[in-house]
């Protein structure tokens, strides 16, 4: 079989009845586009989020319509060529972060971004897929993380994280109640994270755990579109929590891995999980309420919130950063189209792991700027390693002068000092 | 073939052959759109998507916060050649005894004036819409003949109405008789491009808002 028949086919597969409705429904009218920063920030009417489906919307006419397959039967209409699926690479892969925003205003109710991460399985299959997104996939598959971090550098990090805040950090703990998974850019990029988990955890008196089997909780799989893969992926999660026993696994701070591993996870192992899944600030915002996270003073600085897509829009995760923030900040404003309508940083949806895409990216950051010019902040908070390293990017690349900071470090930046020892006495007596 | 003549054709055997075509058109689309069938959704729900779902069929009609400002003209275009083409089909009085002469069931409809109201601005929304799609880049872009034609045979009744109940261009009967064949040929089509978003598009809201509930998503 051709590689352009392995794609077609599985353009075939992932076509069910919802996407059938959404070709049939499309009008023409437009309206993603202005959703879509491709096309706002560009003006360029390849952009809008419809168009990426073009090839898709044609295997389905030809497969799934009485008239596709008869004219299909008679000659009368050309199928999709190898040409096409690569001419359409960038627009599926480099123009689409998967971000959600034109399945909220089409006014036919079209979720065109369900229908563009399923056609990321037919490009993957045709063999065309970006490059930088293949060798964080293979990465992921054969090291364990898309940035080829191994558990080696991950002990490395424990260390320094143990030594900074003089607590231990758990490792493959059974029955802990939740078992912490992290992004690679966490542990390259942000080591401030795990220590602040560390200390939040044992200040609220929080049975955890890393597991030595399952660390890497971003799913390259679904980026690139390639359902074999990430179901692999998200195995390992599963297994590792189930070695365990524990009862909740805990995504980090990315949107992604938690579309992956709380949304995607049980379809594509085919089972629902014996656990529950949340996502860190979901947790963080449970242990507030439930009085067990205390904080003490107020961050004065102006700040405001970046609302990753993954969380807001394709995860349900909106008012918890809220609370969050107003425990520790006296001055949080939020941005233009703040919450479900946020923009996006430009760089989710594997944009960030393909370079090719990189040029793009940073023209289309003038939406983000643009936000954040409005509200005239010191610090920029958000919730996902790789929106942070994307706006720090787009930040350098603008010369903003902007702090740009995790949620968790945030909160455990306010963490009063007295009640952290009675919390460790508490919770190892 | 007389004025007359063709008339009745229309009305008769030309009338019952387009709503059999349209009826099984429209059968057949949307069962081969739901045999495909649709993988359950595994993932530990955050709530029901079942209110979602029947909530965004209705709550799509309305613009989206920020839309309304970036396509105006999308927007107040579509509201009012939907609107108006609604009155004008359902609240036209000939329309009325139409209807009563199948159905048996009669309502009030709205005086003559208000229809040619709502014709006109139906029809200059149209108008409106398609010199739109003509010069927008994205609009442009996006469109392709069967855009046109779905555009012509939706404008068709409504012009040949509005002609017809003014005595306009032919003499009635025969405009009459064009009339309802425009209808007929709305009917006979609409299964078949992408005019079936007029069924389609509450199956397209339901799934999006049932899909985005799961997850206590908005949508
Ligand atoms: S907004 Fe919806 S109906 Fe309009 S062009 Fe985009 S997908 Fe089609
Ligand atoms: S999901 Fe976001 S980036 Fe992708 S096409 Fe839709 S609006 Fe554009």
């Amino acid at each position: 079989m051709t590689s352009l028949e392995n794609g077609i086919n599985a353009f075939v597969e992932q076509i069910d009845t919802p996407i059938a409705s959404f070709f049939n429904s499309c009008v023409h009218c437009g309206m993603c586009a202005d959703a879509c920063l491709f096309y706002t920030e560009t003006g360029d009417p390849k952009y809008t989020p419809i168009h990426k489906l073009e090839p898709m919307r044609r295997v389905w006419k030809r497969n799934f319509t009485f008239w596709g397959k008869l004219a299909a039967m008679l000659g009368l209409s050309k199928p999709v060529t190898d040409a096409e699926l690569e001419e359409w690479e960038p627009l599926i892969y480099d123009s689409c972060t998967l971000c959600g925003r034109c399945s909220m205003v089409c006014p036919v109710g079209n979720d065109i971004t369900y229908m563009i991460r399923k056609a990321r399985e037919g490009m993957v299959a045709a063999g065309h897929a970006p490059d930088g997104l293949k060798g964080a996939t293979v990465r992921a598959v054969e090291i364990g993380s898309p940035m080829g971090v191994t558990w080696k550098t991950v002990q490395a990090q424990i260390k320094h994280a143990e030594q900074d805040t003089g607590l231990t950090i758990p490792v493959d703990v059974e029955n802990a109640e939740y078992m912490v998974l992290m992004s690679s850019m966490e542990v390259v990029n942000f080591p401030e994270y795990m220590g602040a988990i560390a200390r939040i955890f044992d200040q609220a008196g929080v049975s955890w755990t890393l597991c030595s089997d399952a660390i890497e909780a971003t799913n390259s799989g679904i980026q690139i579109g390639s359902s074999d893969i990430a179901a692999q992926l998200v195995q390992r999660i599963v297994d590792g929590a189930e070695k365990l026993k524990v009862k909740t696994v805990i995504s980090p701070e990315c949107g992604h891995a938690y579309t992956a591993i709380r949304w995607e996870g049980a379809n594509l192992i085919g089972r629902p999980y014996s656990f529950k899944v949340l996502h860190i600030l979901e947790v963080l915002d449970e242990l507030r309420e439930q009085g067990r996270l205390q904080t003490e003073g107020m961050e004065t600085a102006k700040l405001t919130f970046h609302d990753p897509c993954q969380l807001v829009r394709r995860g349900g995760v909106v008012e918890e950063p809220r609370r969050l923030l107003n425990m520790v900040a006296s001055n949080f404003v939020e941005m233009p189209d703040a919450g479900v309508w946020n923009w996006c940083c430009g760089g989710g949806g594997g944009v960030s792991a393909n370079e090719r895409a990189d040029e793009l990216r940073l023209k289309v950051f003038s939406r983000k700027k643009a936000q954040l010019d409005a509200v005239g902040v010191e610090t920029l908070v958000t919730a996902c390693s790789n929106c942070r390293i994307m706006l720090e990017d787009g930040a350098e690349a603008n010369n903003m002068d902007l702090q740009i900071v995790g949620m968790a470090e945030t909160i455990a930046a306010h963490l009063p000092t007295k009640t952290s020892t009675t919390a460790t006495e508490e919770s190892s007596s | 073939m007389t004025a007359e003549a063709l008339l009745a054709w229309a009305r008769g055997p030309g009338m019952q052959i387009a709503l059999a075509v349209f009826f099984l058109g429209i059968t057949v689309r949307i069962v081969e759109m739901l045999l495909i069938g649709r993988a359950p959704d595994l993932a530990a729900p955050r709530k029901s998507g079942v209110a979602a779902g029947w909530r965004t069929v209705f709550h799509r009609s309305l613009p989206t916060p920020g839309m309304l400002k970036r396509s105006p003209l999308v927007f107040v275009g579509g509201y009012i050649f939907h609107l108006g083409f609604l009155i004008v089909l359902v609240l036209s009085v000939p329309h009325i005894e139409l209807f009563h002469g199948v159905w048996g069931i009669r309502w009030p409809g709205l005086p003559r004036s208000l229809i040619d109201l709502a014709a006109i601005l139906s029809i200059g929304a149209m108008v409106a819409l398609l010199v739109h799609r003509l010069v927008d880049p994205v609009r442009r872009f996006l469109s392709r003949s069967g855009d046109y034609f779905a555009w012509t045979v939706t404008f068709l009744p409504l012009i040949t109405g509005y002609f017809a109940t003014h005595h306009m261009l032919l003499p009635y009967t025969q405009m009459l008789a064009v009339h309802i064949l425009s209808i007929e040929l709305l009917l006979i089509v609409l299964p078949f491009t992408k005019l079936i978003h007029t069924f389609t598009l509450f199956l397209s809201r339901w799934y999006n808002g049932a899909i985005a509930g799961r997850k206590g998503v908005a949508s």
